[in-house]
């Protein structure tokens, strides 16, 4: 009975959230990674790009949600997503035209494109805190949870509660299902193989007469619907505020880097990577140490490894032994 | 125009901005030599940041982006210099941080020799493992026992170490130079945090740099918040100690009422003007010593090198040059400039407060200023600094009437209007990023280009 409880409990606090997280995370590391394979450049602009794609989710939602129009018992965000992603798909395809074609076209260094990244990611912040607000928008509607954490512990009779909340379900069955299509799409289709030629080897791609700005703008199309999702799920599951997609940047960046840059299988390795070691390590065992410990080894702290203040410090640390020890990532990426 | 013309000229422009700032109140300018000067004591700062990053990207190529991290660490250096030692905090606790850290690094030192030492195997990856497991344990164990001791003291007032000032709680504002000493000592911090990332991330691919950088700074703003022991975390640290005398002394003074009287000024104006006069004066002096000594090594040998390396990796490599070593040395150097300016900062500013750390003011500010400036001239990226740094702060009075010019056609009730003059702060990110493009896009060399 212990054991069955502790195991509720870790589900309850470590497993479901992370998964989720590492989700969201590996969406948002399959964006970063597609487009350092295609245009060969670490987007920083990605993080506020996700926040406008939320930011348009949510206005489209509020929308709907003041016509009336819901699919009850999913939250109306998932409706309102195609629309946010057709936005964010025509700005980025529009910031590439305006900011990162010309550096293609004089053949600038990749840093150059790093730090015309950086302009863009300026531009974005502005736009999104100009329009919505810097503070927290609440957006979610509908059921919120598939389980809840009462009903688990009448229909088991354990003391343990699982609460498995909609928002985490719908990640993880969204990222399945876009992940699924993505790698039948680079897989199966002639233009998803003309993708990964031009990433493999650009000469040898336009030699074979690939069209670099189709390759380029079908990628940035890609990337739109990759965080247009990934942000407005994070946004479902937690809570959208313009500066967390900020900071999101740092852990995107480590599950991508970890995973090996430019490999989308990595990518997604990658992220539960980091979203499994930032949840065990920030979590407090307590709760799990006591059904598992006699009770004469019960721990009197919280048994936490670290505050979760300090969750950033943990994809930085898993990042810089990446580096350190094989800098091409988990599985090879094409950068060293 | 030639650049021997080019250069003074734009110097006086930006001269005139601040002039204007202090002496009208037409247009966007304040019409206050108090504001004016409290810009330029900034844009002072500001310059040496610049610098800095000038050093890293102008000289060398490369990109840092946690410049935020290195300025706070040359903050936190300032109240580890000049507070006052809290008193009892060393023995109810201190000791047993310093010991749980030297623990910690031990177990780090121990598991790296572990590696180089041990034959590749399975027995040395079990062994070292087991060495950081125990090692953390013990570590988090004597840490936490001192950490609780330290903070336990008087929490409201103080609840950290403190610093190392010797004057002692009672009497430690009279010891004002201790900021002074603290400068440097900023500059060594930040430039042993930037040799752990060099350390790591250099000579790999550029962007990494990049990356490592915005986690480092990220993580020192998390331990500076966190670690109430060390300066109090997000209670803030207020009330160090000044190298400049004080309002209320100089009001007090027969000699200076004396003095102000005959300039025509009133007392209280004349105190905030001396003031901030007098840490112009010192950073002035700070400034134009960087800026003497950047433009010897650029033109020294030393400079010649970083330059062909940057412009060449591949060629400067096959005549000899350790590219990796010679990164690793100008990172640091330009680090340490960012963390000696973070520590006048903090000086100037009288208080650390943790919580105003934000990467979009003090990392991608910074080079915009460097950017605009002329990335490679040192100075154009102090001009840069002096430039930027004016129109940060006016940007907000310009949006303002930006704003009102916009909205005027709107009913004065009407929520866009409202919504509209309400955003207007947050043009700043919107305009910073919309300058950068620009330059980057048009003028990539600056307005002050390299030579």
């Amino acid at each position: 009975m212990d054991f069955l409880n502790a195991l509720v409990a870790l589900s309850n606090f470590v497993l479901i959230p992370a998964i989720a997280y590492g989700s969201q995370l590996a969406l948002g590391a399959l964006g970063v990674t597609l487009i350092y394979g295609i245009l060969r450049f670490s987007n920083f602009a990605h993080g506020d790009t996700m926040a406008f794609g939320a930011m348009v989710t949510i206005l489209f939602t509020w929308w709907f949600q003041s016509m009336g129009i819901s699919i009850h018992p999913l939250p109306t965000a998932l409706l309102a997503l195609p629309f946010g992603i057709l936005f964010t798909a025509l700005l980025l395809i529009a910031t590439d035209r305006v900011v990162y074609r010309f550096y293609r076209r004089v053949k600038a260094k990749p840093i150059v494109f790093v730090m015309a990244s950086m302009g863009v990611m300026f531009i974005m912040n502005g736009v999104v805190r100009f329009i919505i607000g810097p503070g927290d928008q609440r957006f979610a509607d509908g059921e919120r949870f598939i389980i809840r954490a009462r009903d688990f512990k009448n229909a088991t009779g354990l003391n343990e509660g699982l609460a498995f909340k909609t928002s985490q379900g719908i990640t993880i069955v969204t990222a399945i299902i876009v992940v699924v299509a993505l790698f039948w799409f680079l897989n199966r289709t002639r233009t998803g193989k003309s993708m990964r030629a031009f990433s493999d080897n650009e000469d040898l791609a336009l030699l074979s007469g690939i069209n670099p700005e189709r390759v380029v703008m079908i990628t940035w199309i890609i990337v739109a619907a990759l965080i247009t999702i990934a942000g407005t799920l994070y946004g479902l599951d937690k809570t959208f505020k313009p500066f967390t997609y900020f900071q999101l940047l740092l852990p995107i960046f480590a599950s991508a880097i970890v995973g090996g840059l430019g490999n989308p299988l990595g990518a997604i390795a990658g992220g539960f990577v980091i979203a499994f070691s930032e949840v065990t390590i920030t979590y407090a065992w307590k709760k799990v140490a006591v059904y598992l410990l006699p009770e004469s080894l019960e721990p009197s702290g919280l048994v936490q490894l670290m505050s979760t203040d300090y969750k950033f410090a943990v994809s930085f640390v898993i990042l810089i032994v990446v580096l350190l020890f094989k800098p091409t990532g988990l599985f090879k990426g094409q950068s060293v | 125009m030639s650049q021997s013309l080019r250069t003074p000229l734009l110097f006086g422009a930006v001269a005139l901005l601040f002039i204007l700032q202090g002496s009208t109140d037409w247009w966007i300018f304040a019409g206050s030599w108090n504001a004016s000067l409290t810009i330029l004591n900034m844009a002072l700062i500001s310059a040496i940041m610049a610098l800095g990053v000038n050093l890293q990207w102008g000289y060398a190529g490369l990109f840092n982006v946690g410049i935020m991290g290195f300025v706070a660490l040359g903050g936190l250096a300032t109240v580890l210099v000049s507070m006052p030692t809290t008193p009892g905090a060393w023995s109810q606790g201190g000791v047993g941080i310093v010991f749980g850290l030297l623990v910690g690094a031990a177990t780090v030192v121990a598991a790296v020799l572990l590696r180089t030492r041990m034959a590749a195997g399975r027995n040395r990856t079990l062994a070292t493992l087991a060495t950081l497991i125990v090692g953390f344990f013990v570590y988090r164990y004597i840490f936490d026992a001192g950490v609780a001791g330290v903070e336990a003291i008087n929490p409201a007032q103080t609840g950290y170490l403190g610093g190392l000032n010797p004057g002692g709680p009672e009497n430690y504002k009279a010891h004002g130079y201790m900021t002074v000493l603290a400068w440097p000592i900023g500059g060594l911090l930040a430039a042993g945090a930037a040799w752990v990332v060099g350390k790591t991330a250099l000579g790999l691919r550029s962007d990494y740099l990049a990356i490592a950088t915005l986690g480092i700074s990220e993580i020192v703003i998390a331990v500076i918040k966190n670690e109430d022991w060390l300066a109090r975390g997000v209670k803030n640290v207020i009330g160090l100690p000044r190298p400049v005398p004080y309002e209320v002394d100089l009001q007090q003074s027969a000699d200076f009422v004396a003095r102000a009287d005959s300039l025509g000024l009133d007392v209280t104006t004349a105190s905030t003007l001396a003031v901030k006069l007098s840490y112009s004066a010192l950073f002035t002096v700070v400034l134009v010593a960087l800026i003497i000594l950047a433009q010897l090594s650029l033109n020294s040998p030393w400079g010649r090198m970083m330059r062909a390396i940057r412009d060449n990796e591949v060629a400067a490599q096959a005549m000899g040059k350790d590219v990796t070593k010679r990164h690793l040395q100008i990172f640091v150097l330009g680090s340490a400039l960012c963390g000696l300016a973070g520590a006048m900062m903090t000086t100037l500013d009288g208080q650390l407060v943790p919580g105003t750390y934000q990467p979009l003011r003090f990392t991608f500010l910074i080079w915009v200023m460097v950017i605009v400036g002329g990335s490679g001239n040192n100075l154009g990226s102090v001009l840069g600094a002096f430039l930027i740094w004016f129109l940060w702060i006016q940007v907000e009075p310009i949006g303002n009437w930006l704003m009102s010019v916009v909205t005027m056609g709107l009913d004065d009730g009407s929520a866009l209007k409202a919504h509209l003059i309400d955003s207007a702060a947050h043009m700043r990110l919107f305009s910073m990023g919309i300058v950068l493009l620009l330059v980057l896009r048009f003028s990539p060399r600056g307005l002050i280009p390299e030579k």
